[in-house]
Formats: C-alpha cells, structure tokens, sequence
C-alpha cells in the first residue's frame, strides 16, 4: 500500500514539517503499520519551471532547431534551443532550467546546441516520467511539412524537390505553402494556406508553423499526416508524434513543474499484513496514524444531489442468487455520464498512491477504492439486458471476454455479475468488454459489492489475473463499506460535472451481517501481556480505533473482521500502549532441564567423529529427480523406486523424496569433481523418505560419506567405517563382500555389519554409475544406517586393567588359495589363538614368484600375553602351533 | 724411572688435547693406562727399586695416572660439548618449511550457527525436537488457525502429494508446536529446528528447500513480558552484549498478540545504510503468544496456560553471520567454500 502523506492531511493533522519522514516511519512501524521506504517526490524532479514562449526562430545553423526566447519568471528571458516541432509562440511549456533535475536522476545544464547558447531544456511528457493518461491532452499528432521530405533513394525522390504550391502530389492532394498559423482552441489549429488558391484549414497537427510546405488534401479541405500521405518516419524525420507537453493547466509563468505535477508529497510504502484489509486504503491507515499520534481523524460525509430525477429502483433490477458469495451489493446510477479527463488534483493523488489516471469515470472508481478501500465497477447499463443485474455462479461453459480483452472461459465455482442472458463482468476480478464505457454513455451503473474473499481468490487464481481489486477483495472487505463508497463515487460524479444521479440507491443485503462483540477482560489482557495497564487506557485506545463499547461489552467495527477473541483486544492494546513499553520479565514459572537426548548426542558424535577424520559436512536437498534412480543403476523392481511424489513440483529434478542418499552425494561428488577440486572427502547426516501405507512417509537418518582424490581407495573408506563404529563402541564388525548392488564396484564393495546388526554398504562407485555422472574418477560412498548405528553404540566403558606383565611379538607367514579372504584367516586366528593370543595384525600379502599360481602368501604378527606371569617360550610356541594347525586344518594354509 | 715418568706426562697429556674424537681418547686411554699400557710398562719396572723408593715411586705413578684420567675426562667433556654442538649445528632445519597437514573436516556453516543457538536453548531449559518434514496440512496449517483458504496454502506456494491437498511438505517448523503440545508434558520449553519446503525458484535469496528453527514455551503465567525476556537474551547471546532490539506489531494465524522482533543495525547503529536497506534495523525473527485457539485445539485450557513461540530463519541468519552473499552456495557445498568454515 502506498500512501501519499499530502492525502493523509485531509484526514489527520501531520503536516510533514511537524512529522518527519523518520519519524512518521519509526512511530507507524512500532504501531503495527510498517513502514518498507519513504520517497520524497520532489527529490525526483528540481527546477523545472512553467515557461511561456515568447518568440520562436529557426536555429541559423541547423535545419531543425528551433530557437525559443521563454519567459519564466526571471527577470530576463532565457533562451532554449529545441528540435521539437510542436511549439508555438504563446504555448506554456515545462522548461527544465540550468541544473535541473528530472524523474530518473536526468540532470540538465546549460550548454551550446550548433553555436547558439541553450539554456536548459523544453519537456516531453516522457521526460516528465507521465503518459498521455497523465495529460490526455499532451497526445501529439504531426503533419507531414515537406520542407522536410528527405527521399529514401535521392535518385528517385517521390516529391521533387522543386514543388511549389499548387503542385499535386498525388489525387486531389496538392502542395501547400503555411500563410499564418493561428490557434483555434485545444490542440487546434488555424492555418491559412496558400494551394494554388487561398485555403483555411482547421487541423489538430501541431508542427506546424507560418513559412513550412504541407500536403493539403482538396477535396477533404485538411492538412495530411505521414500515414495519411502513406509516408515513412525516415522520409520525414523531423515530423513525429512526439514533442513538448504544451501545459493546459491551471498554472502561470513560473510555477514549479513538480508542484503542478504533485511532487510536492513524500509517498510512503508499507507492508500490510494479511489481516488488515482495512488498511490498504487511505482512510484505514489514517485511522490508524490518528491513534498512532494521538491526533483527530476526520471524516466526511460524502452527500449526493441526485439532480437526474427518476428512481434507480424503477430502472433496474438487483437479484443476489448466491447470498454466501456475495454477502452485500450496492449500487446507484448516473445519466449523461460525459467522458473526460480527471482534473489535476484527482490525477495526482492517483499518481502519487501508484496508479495511473484514465478518465473521470474510471479514476473516481479508482479514487473510491484507495480513500475507502472498497473496490467498485462502473458499466454501461444499457448493456444489461432487460436491466436485472443477476449475481450468481457462472454456468458451465459460460465465457466472457474481460477489459483487457481476454476470451475466459469460466468454471461453475466463480460468481459472476450477470444480466438475465449473460455475464457482463467477474465479480470483484474485473468488468467484461461487453459493457465497458467507452464513449459518453445514457446510463452507468455503478457497483460497489461485498463478495467473499475466499471465493474471489479462487477465480481470480484460476483465470491467472489478480487485479486491484482482487487483490484487496480476497482478504474480506467490510461489508458495511459499500454503501459509504457508492455514495462518495456519485458524490464525485457530481463534483466533477461528469454525469447526472439518479435518486434512489439499491442497497441487497440477503443475509444478517454480523456483529462481533467481545468481552472487555483487563485483567485477563495484562496477564497475557505481562502489563499493568488500567482499564480507562484500554478504553481509550479501543475507542479511538472505532471500537464501541457498551458497559464490559466491545463492540467490534465491522472493518475489523480480524478482531474476534481477548486475544486480539490484547494486541490493539499492545500495539498503542506500546509493544516495547512491555517490561522484559522472565516469567519463572517450573524449571526445566533441556538438554540432548541420547539420540541426539549419538548424531553429535558421529558428527564430530567424521570431521575428526577429515570429512566436511554437506547440505544436500531432500528431493530429487526420479531419473536419479536410473543414474545410479537402482534395479527396476527396487521398492526403493516407489518414491513419494510431489504433484506440483518445481521441475522434474526436483519431484520425488529420496529413498536413497546416494544420488544426493554422488551430485555433490561431481559438482566438486567438475569445479576441479583435487579431492573431496563429505559427510552428510540426512534423512531419506520412505512411503508409507497411509501416504506419509518414514524419515530415517542415514550417514552418508563420500569421497575422491589422490589418497583415495576402499581402505581409507573402510578405515573412516571402523573409526566410526570403533568411536561409538559397537561390537565387533564385519566386512562382507557384496556383489549385487548396482550402484557399487561389484569387486570393491562390502557390506558392514556390527555383531549381527546390518549398518550398511561401502565401496567404490561402479565405473558405470561414475559414468553416468559424466566422471571417469574412482568415487568412493558409504551409506550407513544412523538407527543401526545408534542401536549398536556401546555403553559406558568399563575399566580393563592395564597389562601387568610384557608381551611377546612372533610372525608368521602363510600359503593358501588366493582367493580365501584374509578376514577368514584372521578370524581362524583369533579363534585358535586361545587365552594368550591378544592380537594379530596382517602386515604383508604377496604373490608371484616363489609362490605358486593361484596361491598367496599372508604374513601376521602376533601378540601375545598372560595376564598372570610372563609369557613362556612354551606358552608360545604352543599358541602359534594351535594358530598353524587350525589355519591347516581349515583352510589349508601352511607355513611358508 | 723418575724421567720416563715425566716424559709420560708430558706426551701424554699434549696427546690427549691433540685428540679430536671419543674413540680415540679412548684409544689413547688403553695406550697410556691400559692393562699393557705406558704407565703399567713403567711400573713394572718397580720391583727393581729399593723398598726406599718404592713408596715414592708408587705415590708418583698414582698421581700421574689421576693426572692422565684427569686430562682424559676433560677433554672428553670437551669433545662432548663441541660434538653436541657440531650436531645441532648440522640439525638446523628452515623452521619456515611448511608443517605436516593434518585433515580436520569442517562443521557445514549453517549447522555451525544452528549449534550456537540449540548451546543458548539448552542453557535455559529448552530440549531440542524433530519431526516430520511429510507432514499432515491439518499440523501445518489447519491447527495453527490457518484458514482453508489462506494463500499460503495455495499449490503455488505449498508442494502437495495428494490431490485432497491433505498430504504435503512442510512449509514452515510451526507444525511442531503442534507435536510438542500433543506428545508432551507441560511445562513444555522446546526448539524444533528442521528443514522446511517453500515452492520458490532458486535465486540468491531463495531456495524450495530451507530450515528454520521453531521455539515454544508453555507453561503458567508466561506473558509477552517473559518472551521478550527470553528473546531479548537470545539474541544478545547471537549478536553480543548489548545488542539494541525492537518488537513491533505483525500477524500470524497461530499467534495473538503477534511481534516482529528487529536488532538495531550493528553497521550504522541505526542511522540507516544499505546493509539495513536505511531503516536502520534488521528483522530477525517473529514471534507471539500461542493463540488460545491453537492451545485448546491441543487439549490445553487457555485460561490455565499460556505460552508464546517464535520462529526465525536459519539460512539468512547464518548468510549475516558469514558475510555469506549467495543462498545457493550453502546448497552448493563446494569443498572450498565448505573448508573456510
């Protein structure tokens, strides 16, 4: 919502001398207004003055300047070159002067144009940052002078460059030499030429002067514009439909340009909350600024002459078939409604709230809509058939082409303005073309309705066009405001002269409109505020937001459909008692302990663990791509396929709950790869999304590590698994071989178990999945079960007293198959080892020469101890012979 | 006897300060004293003396060996010292060498900020929970008095799985107030933070996915005095001691009163720049009492309870922190933006 400061005078006392833009800002954000930017218009435009031209000369050196003298106040003349054409002596222009400013930062200075000192510059609408809406009468229509003919091929020119006056050119249409040139009202012109014979012509072209040579069409008496004489811009260069805003205004030599523009006002944006509807209109937020400063509002009481005689209720019909949509229509009439531009102080405050101006009619709906915030529609009655407005849904296979020239076609959920055969507008979306005003029209209806905001929101979603007043509709209007607003619009009519109004006014209210009333509790309010606030204060504010109150009874306006429990009295006494007048007061009450749970604490651990490894944290998002499946070769009848899937995604990669975090690392992987990072060693701790039989979805946590680089291979990985099962204390783990998981290495990747609990999978990418990422490096992942991770985390540690005696190192060293996993060997060890046996640790595994084809050599050491005496050679030797002999006998593994 | 005994001193000694290494003090040492050494050579010679003479004989040799051992631990020290020296001469390294690089990993940025804040929640009694991110849209919006037809429930705001729009992503950490309320005891003192699901483009300030952190309180007597207590603390412990707030009215369904809550701008101390984009405070979380509708829609009687909960954004308080310019760098994890962290 923007509001113009200078508006809001009308209503509350807060001149901007005595209301600063800051403070204004800071008092109406802490009252719950909040403030977004405060623009200061004049700032956008400086010393642009209203000048009148005194005299005009062609510029001696150029042969399309003019040379103006202008008088703009000062005591001398200032002197302007332009090489717009529409000026004439007399015209009262806006004239940027030596060290202007124009809307876009344009500064203008003096300088010299072809030799000849200029003293500024002469303004175009566009350079004044308005339209020909702004100024409907700045529109510009350009003769084609021949004196400025320029031939596209000079060989062959289609005038010859010798015409004289009364040559054809083509037809009835002969050159003409300009005699005088004379104004004869708004942008007309008298112009005496010299055809061969004498002729008069009255012409809305505006460049013309005394001394130019037109193309004069003799048998419709009228000056030629380009297009008329089938030209181009570039045969006439200097004649276009454009030029100097000529001011109609009420406005005298050297008036500022930005006062007549109303740049005189500071704009201020604010952020209405959804809740405020009634604040998106100048009377709304001045209510508020009133209690905000403590200051009067003033409102008027808008009052209609209805000096057209007749009764609307006689001359039409309003039939509400849809009471629950459509909870309140009002409307009243005007005749012999004269199309015209708004005047100047109606066309500014629309600019300045951030709209543009049209035509009276249109802008006072407009104007109605920002001063009361109830949207309104004006339409050509004589459009409605049999003159019965009928407020219903539309029916199936209804259309209506819209104002802005759109076909719609409408479904039966969205209310329509309809007459008896057909729709002739969306409710509270926008009017239909087939009763659009377009000229000075018999009859207008004008319509200011109440609709259901939920409903209109609807519509205008479905049909894809959130308009003004759609907008302000779907939050749920006031539906006591219609009747206020239809009379001020006919109030206006009147003032502007713009029609005559019909007596009467029709006023459909099928239904109760309902009254809130709330219980004034003090007490209850402090206690919820930690206040102390007495009653009278609360009164007071409630009072001066136009609450009523009748003993402990409130009474809410029906503007503020938000306010229905204590609550919401509690905060309107908050906001204007102050919410930083609140004392900062711990409020006691039970301790609480706080702190992690176990779970919690697990995932820190694991957290912290990894990065104690090296590994950097990723975010990654939780959806993904459905192809992604596909990509790291999950096989097709995988029930991780049957993904949750969102309807409305934002795109295909986007669309579906992962069920497996691996796409997720494997894209962060190569993203990092593609930005040719040397390597890369990530964990995530994040959730996957398993559906579930009632369509919500299981969100276990898995602990997804993944890594490239130089120092890279499966052992590393595997080292980082055992750390981090080692860290939580788990159970003895096991690596087994695994071959049937596309996504992996079939020869380099394992999966892991803790005791007897699976935790998860660990490998080297598949080349072909690597492939599918576009990237020929060895990534390595694993995906390990955060729930099985915490589920075999171990307890409290219990002390194990250190090593009273030494230990005995011994190596042995093996042949056996090749293909029997060096595990199995250990284990076989550990097993046969008995009570002295404390540790064994691989440290070679060989094959070649010396070694038989299709057999390896493994190499241990290992540990042993007593915990009673110092170990015996006997105790030894007897260990490693139960070690060789169960190695032998399982796997007929023989020293070496 | 008297003569070789002097001669033995004299070489003996001008040998031993000759003598550059331990071996050969060493060796010098089994020259002159040894077994078969000078001094020994020289006593044998004893038995042909008077037994006069002997004694001072005997006193003159031990005295010559005490000499010679003097001088040869002497200089033993000697060589010692100057070999140590040599040595750490020769061990000199270029301290300006780079050391040996261990890997430390790094905490995800966000993550490091959201510790911070759970570290302050937890000291003041808070537990921290988690919920579900497919959520009910009657958690997400329906018990938290959001209308049917609020836009925030519209299908270009909220991503759905079902048709009856009844299944969704969760749009905002709010429905866990929901959870807390119905699963646990009161008193109630939690933080739920979590990712949450928005259907914005990815730009520089957007992204579908998101986190927020989520924090109630609901017990006896808590009032607006007590959430401003809390969160003023809160953000002092974020921002520093001293740290200038403000609340100022705003609107949530599911809160009533409801505040925004602004730091004064630690860049201009409020005068306005474009860090506070000339307000001269930034907005840092919203926050208000829990709506008595969403108190009894959870089985708990508003005029025995009260409470009040906020909700801040992670992302953009862990951008201002780092001086992060770009949200999707925080999606990105690029290894060396990951690693300044």
């Amino acid at each position: 919502m923007i509001l113009s400061r200078k508006w809001l005078n009308e209503f509350v006392d807060l001149s901007l001398e005595e209301y600063g833009d800051r403070a204004f800002a800071e008092a109406m954000t802490i009252s719950g207004s909040k403030v977004e930017v405060t623009e200061d218009l004049s700032q956008t435009m400086k010393n642009v003055k209203v000048g009148r031209i005194v005299s005009l000369e062609k510029h001696p050196n150029s042969d399309h300047m003019l040379v103006c003298q202008l008088d703009v106040g000062a005591e001398e003349l200032v002197q302007i070159c332009t090489g717009a054409w529409n000026v004439h002596v007399g015209d009262l222009v806006p004239v940027a002067l030596h060290n202007s400013l124009l809307p876009g930062g344009v500064k203008i200075t003096r300088g010299k144009l072809r030799g000849l000192p200029s003293e500024g510059m002469l303004c175009s609408l566009k350079e004044l940052n308005c339209t020909t809406h702004d100024f409907p009468y700045g529109e510009i229509v350009a003769a084609a002078l021949l004196n400025n003919y320029h031939p596209i091929d000079p060989e062959k020119p289609s005038i010859s460059a010798d015409i004289k006056a009364g040559d054809k050119i083509f037809g009835k249409v002969v050159a003409a030499d300009v005699k005088a040139v004379e104004n004869a009202g708004l942008n007309l012109w008298k112009v005496s030429l010299d055809a061969g014979a004498d002729a008069e012509v009255v012409t809305k072209c505006q460049n013309i002067h005394e001394g130019d040579m037109v193309a004069y069409d003799t048998q419709k008496n009228a000056v030629l514009t380009l297009a008329e004489l089938h030209a181009e811009q570039k045969e006439f260069p200097n004649c276009i439909a454009d030029g100097i805003l000529i001011l109609h205004e009420d406005c005298k030599v050297g008036d500022d340009v930005a006062v007549m523009l109303g740049l005189d006002d500071h704009v201020v944006e604010m952020e209405i909350t959804p809740n405020r509807p009634d604040c998106l209109c100048m009377i709304g937020l001045a209510r508020e600024a009133a209690v905000t400063f403590n200051k009067e509002l003033k409102l008027h009481e808008p009052v209609v002459k209805a000096t057209a005689g007749g009764d609307i209720n006689e001359l039409a019909k309003i039939v509400i078939e849809d009471p629950e949509l459509c909870p309140r229509y009002t409307a009243r009439m005007v005749k012999n409604v004269k199309i015209e531009p708004s005047p100047a102080w109606m066309r500014e405050r629309i600019r300045n709230a951030g709209m543009r101006p049209i035509n009276n009619v249109v802008d006072i709906t407009n104007y109605v809509m920002l001063e009361y915030g109830q949207p309104m529609h004006a339409f050509d009655f004589s459009c409605v058939d049999e003159h019965e407005i009928h407020v219903r849904r539309a029916k199936e296979g209804e259309t209506i082409q819209t104002l802005d020239g759109n076909e719609r076609k409408l479904s039966t959920d969205m209310l329509c303005i309809c007459d008896t055969h057909k729709p002739v507008g969306v409710a509270g979306v926008m009017g239909g073309a087939n009763s659009e005003i377009v000229g000075d029209t018999a009859m207008v209806l004008f319509e200011s309705a109440n609709f259901n905001g939920a409903s209109i929101r609807r519509t205008a979603t479905a049909l894809g066009m959130r308009t003004d007043a759609s907008s302000r509709y779907e939050k749920g209007l006031d539906p006591q405001n219609t009747y206020k607003a239809v009379q001020r619009a006919c109030e206006l009519i009147e003032l502007l002269g713009a029609g005559e109004v019909v007596e009467g006014i029709i006023d459909v209210v099928p239904g109760e409109i309902k009254q809130t009333t709330i219980k004034l509790e003090p007490q209850k309010i402090n206690a919820l505020l930690g206040t102390d606030i007495d009653e009278a204060t609360m009164r007071d504010i409630l009072l001066r937001l136009g609450f009523t109150l009748d003993g402990d009874t409130i009474y809410v306006p029906s503007w503020r459909g938000d306010v229905e429990h204590y609550s919401d009295i509690a905060e309107e006494v908050a906001r204007f008692f102050g919410y930083n007048e609140i004392p900062t007061e711990f409020a006691g009450g039970i301790t609480t302990c706080g702190g992690f749970t176990p779970l919690q604490n697990c995932e820190r651990q694991i957290g912290q663990c990894c990065r104690s490894m090296g590994l950097d944290e990723i975010i990654t998002y939780s959806f993904i791509s459905p192809s992604y499946y596909d990509k790291i070769r999950m096989p097709v009848d995988s029930p991780l396929r049957d993904s949750l899937r969102i309807l409305n995604p934002l795109g295909e990669d986007t669309s579906i709950m992962r069920t497996s975090i691996l796409p997720s690392m494997l894209e962060i992987l190569t993203r990092n790869y593609n930005y040719r990072n040397k390597e890369a060693r990530l964990y995530e701790i994040g959730k996957i999304y398993l559906k579930r039989d009632d369509g919500m979805a299981d969100e276990p946590k898995i602990v997804s590590i993944g890594a490239y680089g130089p120092e890279m291979n499966f052992f590393v990985l595997k080292g980082w698994v055992e750390n981090l099962l080692a860290d939580l204390d788990a159970p003895k783990l096991k690596f087994v071989a695994e071959k049937e998981n596309a996504s992996y290495h079939p020869g380099r990747c394992a999966k892991v178990y803790a005791g007897d609990t699976y935790i998860g999978v660990m490998g080297q990418i598949h080349p072909a999945v690597a492939a599918n990422y576009g990237v020929d490096a060895e990534f390595y992942c694993a995906e390990l079960s955060f729930e099985a991770l915490y589920a075999v985390k171990g307890g409290l540690p219990v002390y194990q007293p250190l090593p009273k005696f030494p230990s005995v190192t011994r190596d042995i060293a093996v042949v056996c198959d090749a293909a029997i996993p060096v595990g199995d060997l250990n284990d076989c060890i550990m097993a046969a080892g008995g009570k002295y046996l404390k540790g064994c640790a691989l440290f070679d595994v060989y094959q070649g020469s010396h070694i038989a084809e299709g057999k390896k050599s493994v190499a241990f050491s290992l540990t042993m101890r007593s915990d009673e005496q110092t170990l015996t050679d006997e105790h030894a030797e007897e260990t490693i012979k139960n070690v060789l002999t169960a190695l032998e006998k399982e796997y007929s593994a023989v020293m070496r | 006897m008297k003569e070789q005994m002097q001669g033995l001193r004299e070489s003996s000694v001008k040998a031993i300060l000759a003598c550059q290494s331990i071996e050969e003090l060493e060796a010098l040492r089994v020259k002159y004293l040894g077994k078969k050494g000078e001094l020994t050579a020289i006593l044998k010679q004893m038995g042909k003396l008077s037994a006069e003479e002997r004694p001072v004989m005997g006193q003159l040799a031990n005295q010559l060996r005490a000499e010679v051992e003097g001088a040869l631990e002497k200089r033993k020290e000697e060589l010692g010292r100057e070999m140590m020296e040599k040595k750490l001469v020769d061990e000199a390294i270029d301290v300006t060498l780079p050391g040996v690089k261990q890997t430390v990993g790094h905490k995800h940025p966000m993550y490091n900020v959201l510790d911070q804040i759970k570290d302050i929640f937890i000291g003041m009694g808070f537990d921290i929970v988690d919920g579900p991110e497919v959520e009910l849209a009657e958690y997400n919006f329906t018990k938290l008095n959001i209308e049917e037809s609020h836009p925030s429930r519209d299908w270009t705001d909220t991503f759905y799985f079902t048709e009856d729009a009844k299944i969704l992503l969760r749009t905002q950490t709010s429905p866990m107030q929901i959870h807390a309320m119905e699963s646990r005891e009161l008193p109630i003192r939690i933080i739920a933070p979590g990712r949450v699901y928005r259907k914005d483009e990815v730009d520089a300030t957007h992204s579908p996915m998101f986190h927020q952190i989520e924090g109630m309180v609901i017990d006896k007597g808590i009032t607006m005095a007590d959430l401003k207590a809390t969160l003023n603390l809160v953000v002092e412990k974020i921002y520093g001691e001293g740290t200038v707030t403000r609340f100022r009215p705003h609107h949530f369904p599911f809160t009533e009163p409801s505040c925004e809550m602004d730091i004064q701008c630690h860049k201009c101390g409020g005068k306005g720049c474009p860090t506070c984009k000339g307000e001269g405070w930034i907005e840092v979380l919203g926050a208000g009492m829990v709506h008595p509708k969403v108190l009894s829609g959870c089985g708990i009687d508003p005029d025995e309870y009260s409470g009040w909960a906020f909700g801040m954004g992670l992302e953009r308080l862990a951008m201002g922190e780092y001086k992060i310019s770009d949200l999707r760098l925080i999606f990105e994890n690029d290894v060396r933006f990951l690693e300044q962290f």
